[in-house]
């Protein structure tokens, strides 16, 4: 290591709290969530499916994004908070935000005995883990018909007016003032997780393991907690779906829904946060407008976009833009 | 500046004034349906009859011009479902919900209708309790129940007496085998055996010989379509179970006309209970299979039927209450209607609002060189018996 200057380091703890101040951009975009309420009153259904969408496509990138853990079944988490909340809501527990938490929690803990198979694998190995849990789970669920309700779906779910006096109504206002205050509850404790020590040790796994390894980071248990945490998210979402739709599928757990949510993550962007919400937003608003114009081959246009997103913007929309923003800074400083 | 705003001002109350005209003018049909993805073949011949009915009888009726809103729902889906009947409702301001080919897509409409008081016609989707969901749905398709419960006393009277079922291994197949077990013992016969087979099963060969062994005079077999019963006619053929004199029996779906090609000369002898096949002998029938060839270039099917007795149910219930298009009125006014339909005449029952089908026995045939669907009997106003025992 001759010749080499070594630089002091800069103070670990300022380096985090500037990445953890809220920029300007940001609280805009939050203060903008709120404008469909007057804006686009006829669409709050669809809004607040956007968020469900955004808060599961969180989980994802925390997984994926930040610890390099590639999965094509988190919906299993995301059907089994769907269900919990359902079924709580079918056998008179109504209360909404206990049962997010209970369905959240269950969830975790799955996600927690999922998590040791996860972890000892990675890239190819991990995504057959990850597809073969998904398969097993659909299937369990159409077995245990008599809980699930099987194909038919989970029938006789009835929620409580959300703290005893917003009532979901038929406009979607209560669900999507609920699904975002959810989403930005969420998304405040994911900004928090991925600001600190903890997050920089999974962006630190998801580059050099091996290098983690020596270092003395206890990698997969770092793994496994990211994990967890990460389940509990996606059944948070499915809670949040069952809850304002009173209605439980087993495509909530299904491959599809899986796969879906990884497209948007690559839409938007892997490892930002907001990849997932923009994603979420461009998937859904753009499903929704191109299949009002032809209902049948709405798909291939998606395919379109996600196959231009891929050549030309290799880490998301987020991911070009912010590389667009940096040269244009460039060129003017 | 004056001189704008009034402007402005006149032409949002002409905009206003054209708004509420045309609004008093149209019947706006929101039809959800599975346009894409596995399902959307059914969607397409669903909406086919849905297109030729309005064809033949005119986009006005009841000094109302017709107004489809179609919308994908893209597969099982009853969040999707769900919010598109809640869009349809509040921004498109539809007057009637229709289409729902599956089952958990219609009864999470079937809150939606309850709810904003929508009548809501379903076109498809058959699992028996989906029209209790709203005191305004209707259904023009039929009950899995209806056809299998049916099925089941028909064999038994038939001479059938012990018989083997094989179900696919989810909710229609259940309601299936259920049907069939109930009817066939309360008529008399004896189960000796049940197997039920997983959703994607590619090789029957393990299940019909168990069916072979359990010594059954009648088989009865709830497969769905696609590539199903080819493997399950290969399978039947390869263990010879046709030529030991034991019946197969099923729901229509398994001897369709895709099923019947590619399952060739072992589907032969297959014994089927159905509402509607496009070989079915009415005048009226005729007329609807040449229009349907001449408009679509193939045969209608039961998806076809639901769709265009679908509007016509509308259009009646329209024409019935005078251009009146509240959910209470056009539900009484649909109650206890009847017409003739392309599968034989059909009413709505008064008291459940499901519909009363004639449920035709068929035995494949070969007729003409080509494999069909040949009534052998019929038994008429079959109404749904899970709503009969509910009650």
């Amino acid at each position: 290591m001759t010749g080499a200057v070594v630089r002091p380091l800069p103070d670990p703890h300022a380096f985090l709290a500037r990445r953890a101040r809220w920029s300007a951009p940001e609280i805009l975009f939050w203060l903008s969530t709120l404008l469909p309420f007057w804006l686009f009153p006829d669409y709050l259904s669809l809004a607040s499916q956007i968020a469900v969408w955004a808060l599961f496509a969180i989980s994802v990138d925390l997984i994926l994004g930040y610890a390099g853990i590639v999965t094509l079944g988190h919906a299993v988490f995301f059907g089994i908070g769907a269900y919990t909340a359902g079924l709580l809501g079918k056998h008179g527990w109504g209360e909404p935000l206990s049962g997010l938490l209970i369905a959240a929690t269950a969830a975790a803990a799955v996600g927690f005995l999922i998590s040791f198979f996860v972890v000892r694998a990675r890239h190819l190995a991990l995504l057959m883990i990850t597809i073969g849990i998904v398969f097993m789970a659909r299937e369990a669920a159409n077995a245990l018909h008599w809980i699930t309700g099987g194909s038919d779906g989970l029938q006789g779910i009835r929620i409580d007016p959300v703290l005893g006096r917003f009532e979901f109504d038929l406009w979607g206002t209560t669900a999507y003032g609920y699904a975002l205050a959810v989403l930005f509850v969420a998304f405040v404790f994911c900004r928090r997780l991925v600001n600190s020590p903890f997050g920089l040790a999974l962006q630190g796994i998801r580059e050099n393991p091996t290098r983690m390894l020596a270092i003395g980071s206890p990698m997969r248990w770092r793994l496994q907690q990211v994990f967890t945490f990460s389940a509990g998210l996606a059944g948070l979402a499915g809670a949040v779906l069952a809850q304002t739709t009173e209605t439980v599928s087993l495509e909530s757990l299904g491959f599809q829904r899986s796969a879906d949510v990884v497209i948007m993550l690559i839409l938007g962007g892997t490892g930002r946060l907001y990849g997932g919400i923009l994603g979420a937003v461009i998937f859904l608003v753009a499903r929704d407008q191109l299949s009002d114009v032809n209902p049948r081959y709405w798909y291939f246009w998606i395919g379109m976009l996600l196959i231009g997103v891929v050549l030309f913007m290799r880490d998301g929309l987020l991911g070009g833009l912010s590389r667009l923003w940096d040269r244009v800074r460039g060129r003017g400083a | 500046m004056l001189r704008r705003t009034l402007f402005g001002t006149a032409l949002a109350a002409t905009l206003a004034a054209a708004g509420a005209a045309q609004a008093q003018q149209t019947l706006k049909i929101g039809v959800i349906l599975p346009y894409s993805g596995q399902f959307a073949d059914l969607a397409t011949q669903l909406d086919n009859g849905i297109k030729l009915y309005v064809q033949q009888n005119g986009d006005t009726v009841a000094g109302r011009k017709i107004e489809i809103v179609r919308k994908d729902v893209g597969g099982i889906a009853p969040d999707v479902a769900k919010r598109l009947a809640q869009e349809l409702v509040v921004r498109d301001r539809v007057d009637v919900l229709a289409g729902f080919a599956l089952t958990p897509n219609a009864m999470a409409a079937g809150d939606v209708s309850e709810q904003a008081k929508k009548f809501m016609v379903v076109m498809n989707a058959a699992t028996s309790i989906i029209t209790t969901k709203s005191p305004f749905m209707t259904r023009t398709s039929l009950t899995t129940p209806q056809l299998n419960d049916t099925l089941g006393k028909w064999v038994a009277k038939n001479g059938g007496k012990r018989a083997f079922t094989m179900a696919s291994d989810y909710g229609p197949g259940h309601d299936g085998e259920q049907a069939f077990q109930k009817a066939f013992r309360e008529a008399g016969g004896e189960i000796v055996g049940a197997v039920r087979i997983p959703v994607e099963n590619p090789d029957f060969s393990a299940f019909v010989q168990r069916a072979k062994d359990s010594g059954a005079d009648v088989v009865y077999v709830w497969v769905p379509g696609g590539a199903q019963p080819a493997a399950l006619g290969k399978a039947l053929a390869e263990r010879g179970l046709a030529n030991t004199g034991v019946k197969i029996v099923g729901q229509g779906e398994l001897t369709s006309e895709e099923a019947l090609k590619s399952m060739g000369d072992a589907g032969l002898g297959i014994i089927t209970a159905f509402n509607y096949d496009y070989t079915h002998d009415s005048a009226k029938n005729r007329d609807f299979v040449t229009a349907y060839r001449r408009a679509y270039n193939r045969n209608p099917d039961l998806f076809s039927v639901g769709g265009y007795d679908g509007m016509h149910v509308i259009y009646e219930a329209v024409k019935k209450a005078a251009g009146r298009t509240d959910g209470q009125v056009l539900i009484d006014a649909v109650k206890g209607m009847a017409w003739e339909s392309p599968r034989g005449p059909v009413s709505i029952d008064a008291e459940t609002r499901d519909i009363i089908n004639t449920v035709y026995i068929r035995r494949v045939e070969r007729r003409n060189g080509e494999l069909v669907n040949a009534e052998i009997d019929r038994v008429e106003r079959v109404k749904d018996p899970v709503k009969a025992a509910m009650r």
